[in-house]
């Protein structure tokens, strides 16, 4: 009996020894969760949803902090991706953050007088130009977040909607009329 | 007798070739106009190097090929360039592309061009000059073809020439065989040499009897070694490469593997014909067969000049009036075209000129009731129903799970169907959501890497501006220290306030000895009135200064000019 007990306390203890040694050698710096909600986010880097990146969005949802239906550029897809990552219900987007067509920026270069505050303000570093220089947007790097929009003192940049094009057209769902079987 | 093998499925549809044979091959009219897209291939658009108004010659390069996987485009007759800009292009989209429209002088002027001895140039030669030469895949894929012959990490032992033309209606590669097949078999045994191949296997459906014979004698007369024409079954889709491949010489191409890797290379036989003729005879790649059937008096084959508008050509063939739609490519893979004004391309193999009574649109489709015939047709070896299954609820991730991507998009299911179904178009459609998903993944992981980038940077920043003001105090200090050691007080010194005013001042300094300096220009040899106009100016300002100071503005002295 008491040598059984003996057994078992040696064997707890050891196991014990081996997880602490396991906690502190394998420990993994970070919040795994946080990186795999940051990487289904789009990373436009807006702001849209309270806080300022994609990143602290992610771990302000890992923390239970935010809800998942805060990320217009994501979409509704975005919300049931983020739904499935978590394991937890859909949510409809609220009233104030329904998801846009996307767009990229574009400078009225007539109009820009080289002040630099867009500059300052894109979070992907996606406009090029220095001070009394005209500014440009490089549109393949733009995530259409906007932040550029209200900092400039002219009003010279727009959001264009992105055109259909050969590179990127789709094929659409197909909608064929169904027969109902008699 | 070779041996044959078989590919799993296929369907035999009927072939309709008969209609377009009866003629030979005939030279299309000089159009009114070409309209010639700058991105015909596979790869990166070509990028235009004429101007608008600049008179070309036939065989002139309009494009020149950017990056590795691109090819050129040329004039396809002598003639004045009148724009380059948008324009509806042969393409299911309707969107238009960059197009080069030119109209032709009538002369049909070439450029100075000759060919090369193929035996006296270096392999890497003929590879440019196919490259130059706008020379890409004509049986549909237009992939260029310099690109696929070469290969550099596995020894290709086989070489496959495609001449199966398994889609109904379309014969240009059936008439090509039949007219010219010296030039296909040279451009074959060109192709052999860039590949180091051991054989050259000839691949025809045996639906073409002419052609089979045409080519035989052609290889006999021509003493070609190595080389086989091969009489394969009819079965659609037997002329797809895996298919052919597979036909041949019994060789899986699996999903994922290129064709090079197990020893196998194929190309179609008008492209064999047009390296040779690229090489040889220095004519690049400006027409190609095209087939014109369907609802047209006189189905036949024309030589196209590539920008031709489609229906300059199907008015040859004599059109009837109740065509509703063209389609490009056969009756199974081919598309819509958007407008008959596009022009012909280097992928155009066959217009359909269709009608309600010629292809009645297809009865309503119904549930699928997963009676998996077309799992039984696929030539893939694929579950079409599953795929089909996952693709209308938007299930991507399942779809490439079973897949997708092997599709070729033959048909076979969709043709089979006994519910009708449009299968094609459900797996194209998640096909081309997949791609632009992935787009959207890869710019979102570039956002995320410039984005963290720029928060190093800005932190960096900070903490070298901190690092520099820093030093220069710590300068400046060692200065005052050094000049006057016992009458400024420490901590006077140290502070940035009293540093920043001290620059202030000297700066103010510094622009008032400038500006005592400048002296006001085209001064010298004014006449007495304008003297007299600038004494007067002068006399009007000293007034203002005199009165501002009166004001007691003197913390905003006048601006001096």
């Amino acid at each position: 009996m008491i040598q059984a007990l003996w057994i078992m306390v040696a064997i707890a203890t050891l196991l014990g020894v081996i997880l602490g040694y396991a906690a502190i050698r394998f420990r993994v710096e970070g919040n795994p969760l946080a990186e795999k909600i940051d990487a289904v986010l789009p990373q436009t880097q807006c702001g849209q949803c309270g806080y300022p990146g994609c990143k602290p969005y992610a771990e302000a949802i890992a923390k239970g902090e935010a809800d998942i239906n805060l990320c217009p550029p994501g979409g509704e897809e975005g919300i049931h991706k983020l739904a499935e990552l978590l394991g937890v219900e859909f949510k409809p987007f609220g009233e104030d953050a329904q998801p846009k067509p996307k767009a990229v920026a574009f400078i009225d270069e007539q109009t820009c007088i080289g002040c630099t505050l867009c500059i300052q303000a894109c979070p992907v570093d996606a406009i090029v130009g220095a001070a009394k220089q005209m500014h440009t947007i490089i549109a393949a790097e733009c995530t259409g977040c906007e932040l550029c929009v209200a900092p400039c003192p002219v009003d010279c940049i727009s959001m264009l909607p992105l055109e259909e094009k050969l590179d990127n057209w789709k094929w659409k769902y197909p909608v064929y009329e169904m027969r109902r079987a008699a | 007798m070779r041996q044959l093998h078989r590919f799993h499925g296929g369907v035999h549809p009927p072939t309709h070739k008969a209609e377009s044979t009866r003629t030979p091959i005939a030279l299309a009219a000089l159009p009114s106009r070409l309209v010639i897209p700058l991105h015909q291939h596979v790869g990166n658009g070509a990028i235009p190097v004429v101007q608008v108004g600049e008179h070309v010659l036939k065989g002139q390069v309009i494009g020149r090929p950017e990056g590795r996987q691109s090819s050129a485009v040329h004039a396809s007759t002598s003639g004045m360039v009148t724009a380059i800009d948008m324009q509806v292009v042969a393409h299911p989209s309707g969107e238009p592309d960059l197009c080069v429209t030119i109209v032709p002088d009538g002369k049909d002027e070439w450029i100075q061009h000759e060919g090369v001895d193929p035996t006296q140039t270096s392999h890497t030669d003929l590879r440019h000059l196919l490259r130059r030469a706008g020379v890409v895949g004509l049986g549909g894929a237009v992939f260029p073809s310099d690109l696929k012959a070469y290969s550099r990490h596995h020894k290709i032992t086989t070489l496959v020439i495609n001449g199966a033309e398994c889609e109904p209606y379309i014969t240009c590669d059936d008439m090509l065989m039949r007219e010219r097949p010296g030039d296909i078999l040279r451009g074959a045994e060109l192709l052999r040499e860039l590949l180091h191949a051991e054989e050259v296997l000839i691949g025809i459906e045996d639906n073409k009897p002419q052609a089979i014979a045409a080519m035989q004698r052609a290889i006999e007369q021509d003493g070609h070694q190595h080389m086989e024409v091969i009489a394969v079954p009819t079965l659609y889709p037997g002329g797809g490469a895996k298919q052919l491949i597979r036909v041949l010489t019994g060789i899986e191409v699996a999903a994922g593997v290129r064709s090079t890797e197990l020893g196998v290379q194929c190309f179609n036989v008008a492209t064999a014909y047009c390296a040779w003729r690229a090489v040889a005879h220095g004519e690049p790649l400006l027409s190609r067969i095209v087939t014109v059937t369907g609802n047209v008096a006189a189905a036949q084959n024309f030589e196209v000049l590539l920008g031709t508008p489609v229906d300059e050509l199907l008015a040859q063939a004599g059109v009837k009036p109740d065509t509703d739609r063209y389609i490009m490519g056969g009756p199974m893979m081919g598309v819509d075209l958007p407008s008959a004004a596009v022009g012909v391309t280097k992928a155009t193999n066959c217009i359909i000129a269709a009608s309600s009574t010629l292809f009645p649109p297809p009865p309503p489709p119904m549930p699928c009731i997963r009676c998996t015939r077309c799992a039984d047709a696929c030539p893939a070896e694929l579950q079409p129903q599953e795929l089909y299954w996952f693709a209308q609820s938007n299930n991507f991730g399942k779809a490439q799970e079973y897949h997708l991507f092997d599709c070729i998009e033959c048909g076979a299911c969709a043709y089979v169907c006994p519910s009708n179904i449009p299968l094609v178009h459900y797996y194209r459609y998640a096909k081309s959501e997949i791609r632009v998903r992935d787009h959207d993944k890869r710019a979102a992981d570039q956002a995320r890497e410039r984005h963290e980038f720029r928060q190093f940077r800005l932190e960096r920043e900070k903490q070298e501006k901190a690092e520099r003001l820093a030093q220069k105090e710590r300068e400046a200090a060692a200065a005052k220290a050094a000049v006057a050691p016992v009458a400024t007080p420490v901590g006077a010194s140290s502070d940035p306030d009293d540093t920043l005013q001290m620059r202030i001042d000297a700066a103010v300094e510094r622009a008032k000895v400038q500006a005592a300096a400048a002296h006001p220009k085209n001064t010298e040899a004014l006449t007495p009135e304008q003297q007299a106009e600038i004494a007067a100016v002068e006399a009007r300002r000293a007034k203002i200064r005199e009165l501002a100071s009166d004001a007691g503005a003197e913390d905003e002295p006048p601006k001096q000019q």
